[in-house]
């Protein structure tokens, strides 16, 4: 199933690292990425494909969710579907 | 690259512009229910609901947090109770509260079907019934209860009109402590649809299946934030972006509906697009008409506005979806929307005006507070006023106003959460019981010949 993962939060060193390193906890690989600086503030997407025999949506999305908390970022992560039902015909 | 930029695109929708499923709403036929034992019935509507709706509100959290979306109220409807067939006020009663308990057991906040269709005529079990919906609305806590007056079809019930004054008046005094909240939970409809998922008014028709899932999208701050940047752009440029929001929102809300319905194995039944106002800032219907060149929602122009945007949202949303159905089109409840309530505030939207502009809205006449003193008959007249824009526009019309137990007009109430506040509104002061009082039935209008 694939997944888009969006992070917003002040520019700062390992934001990156701190991403990857849950997905990789969880087994989840990184499909697509894009990153850029707007102003001060780091923005990043990605898409991924979790194995959800490995990993539940709920428990990646727990364990995101916890460090984006510690790291002060916002992050959202949602279903891909969701963005192809709005946007495609 | 593409995608990106309609990933940020929803995003923003969803944390900044109030894009949201506004409900799920869970219709569930109870005719199997029905006896000629109020206790056993009650027990049985009881036993239905909790047993079909037991895992709605778990089922549609997962669903909302793995889409990021938020799904904001659960709901139920269920098949009109005055089929049910009673004819004393205390099982009117029982099931009322069967209704609420069982609403409560799931977790849902609100739950409709306590209604009748009497656009026609009225049978005894109608007329107990109808002499039970105050005491039942003061009684219970989060039961919602309409009743359908007329029909393009068959013209208007006067009969039924006349007994809507002295229901709101009696409802507002059995609930005079709560702010008349009673009558808030109270819908008067012309050409009432079976399958709305939105409340008060929703209730499972009769033609509608065993059970089935209806979802209604909003998403006013979407369409609202899509046209600010269009200063300057012409009217039917406007129409098109709206119906290019709409078809977005809709997607969502399709996607979502039919999500909630696969997991709990129920049918998915329509998707309602209906831009309905929050009182928070930024999800609101007048405040699109201010984008579009109104300096207040109220002003001249509204009505041509609106009308512009419940169209364009309808074309919007079918083309997105085959499931279309409900109300879809723009809700003009006055407590419920902040832009509204300042224009109540400012002298600039009166009474007169709401009313001209639901000839063109989606619903009617919507969460209105009026004086307390409005007389009984002033009240059926304008219900009687409401369901001739709707029988003979072959629209739904709705009346839902609170004469607020003691307050007159210009005083200010506060129902809280999602049904806001209000400025008490001015109402007209001369008498129409003349007309009110006669009943009867005003025929169904020529169909043809329409000029």
């Amino acid at each position: 199933m694939k997944a888009i993962i969006s992070v917003i939060g002040k520019d700062n060193v390992g934001i990156m690292y701190n991403v990857s390193k849950v997905l990789k906890d969880c087994s989840v690989s990184i499909e697509d990425v894009t990153q850029t600086i707007l102003k001060e503030y780091f923005t990043m997407l990605m898409v991924v494909r979790l194995d959800e025999e490995k990993t539940s949506f709920s428990e990646l999305q727990k364990e995101l969710q916890a460090m984006a908390e510690r790291e002060g970022l916002t992050l959202t992560v949602q279903k891909e579907e969701i963005f192809d039902a709005m946007h495609k015909i | 690259m593409a995608i990106y930029k309609d990933v940020i695109e929803t995003i923003e929708m969803l944390s900044k512009e109030n894009l949201d499923i506004r409900t799920t709403t869970m219709g569930i036929s109870l005719l199997d229910c029905f006896g000629d034992n109020a206790d056993r019935t009650a027990q049985r509507i009881y036993d239905k609901i909790t047993r079909l709706a037991a895992d709605l509100v778990p089922t549609a959290e997962t669903v909302s947090s793995e889409y990021g979306i938020e799904i904001v109220n659960k709901r139920i409807s269920v098949t009109p109770i005055a089929l049910a067939a009673a004819t004393q006020a205390e099982d009117w009663i029982k099931y009322a509260k069967a209704l609420d308990s069982a609403a409560r057991e799931v977790g849902v906040d609100i739950i409709g079907g306590f209604s009748a269709l009497v656009h026609k005529g009225m049978t005894k079990a109608d007329e107990s019934f109808i002499e039970s919906v105050p005491y039942a609305l003061s009684e219970t806590e989060r039961m919602c209860s309409s009743i359908n007056l007329g029909s393009t079809k068959s013209g208007i019930n006067f009969d039924a009109v006349k007994m809507m004054g002295p229901l709101i008046k009696k409802t507002a005094y059995l609930t005079r402590d709560n702010n008349s909240f009673g009558c808030a939970k109270f819908v008067a409809f012309a050409n009432a649809v079976e399958d709305n998922p939105f409340m008060a008014g929703a209730f499972h028709g009769v033609g509608e299946a065993e059970n089935v899932i209806n979802v209604g999208v909003s998403g006013p701050g979407v369409v609202k934030t899509a046209l600010e940047g269009m200063e300057g752009a012409a009217a039917d440029e406007l129409a098109e972006k709206i119906k290019l929001t709409a078809f977005k929102i809709t997607r969502a809300g399709q996607l979502i509906g039919g999500e909630v319905s696969k997991r709990l194995g129920i049918p998915f039944g329509i998707l309602d697009l209906s831009l309905a106002p929050t009182p928070a800032i930024g999800d609101s219907v007048a405040e699109i008409l201010e984008v579009m060149g109104l300096e207040r929602c109220g002003a001249h122009g509204s009505t041509a506005a609106l009308a512009m945007l419940t169209d364009a949202v309808k074309k919007g949303g079918i083309m997105a979806s085959s499931s279309v159905g409900g109300l879809s089109g723009a809700f003009i409840p006055v407590s419920e929307d902040n832009r509204m309530i300042a224009a109540v505030e400012d002298g600039c939207l009166t009474f007169d005006k709401l009313e001209a502009m639901t000839s063109v809205c989606s619903v009617g006449l919507d969460m209105i507070a009026i004086p307390g003193d409005t007389p009984e008959d002033t009240i059926s007249a304008m219900i009687a006023d409401e369901a001739a824009i709707g029988v003979i526009n072959n629209k739904t019309t709705a009346v839902r106003v609170v004469p607020v137990y003691g307050m007159k007009a210009g005083d200010k109430v506060d129902w809280g959460g999602l049904f806001g506040a209000a400025p008490v509104m001015e109402v007209n002061a001369f008498n129409s019981s003349g007309f009110v009082q006669r009943g009867g039935r005003i025929p169904a209008p020529l169909h043809s010949f329409k000029n």
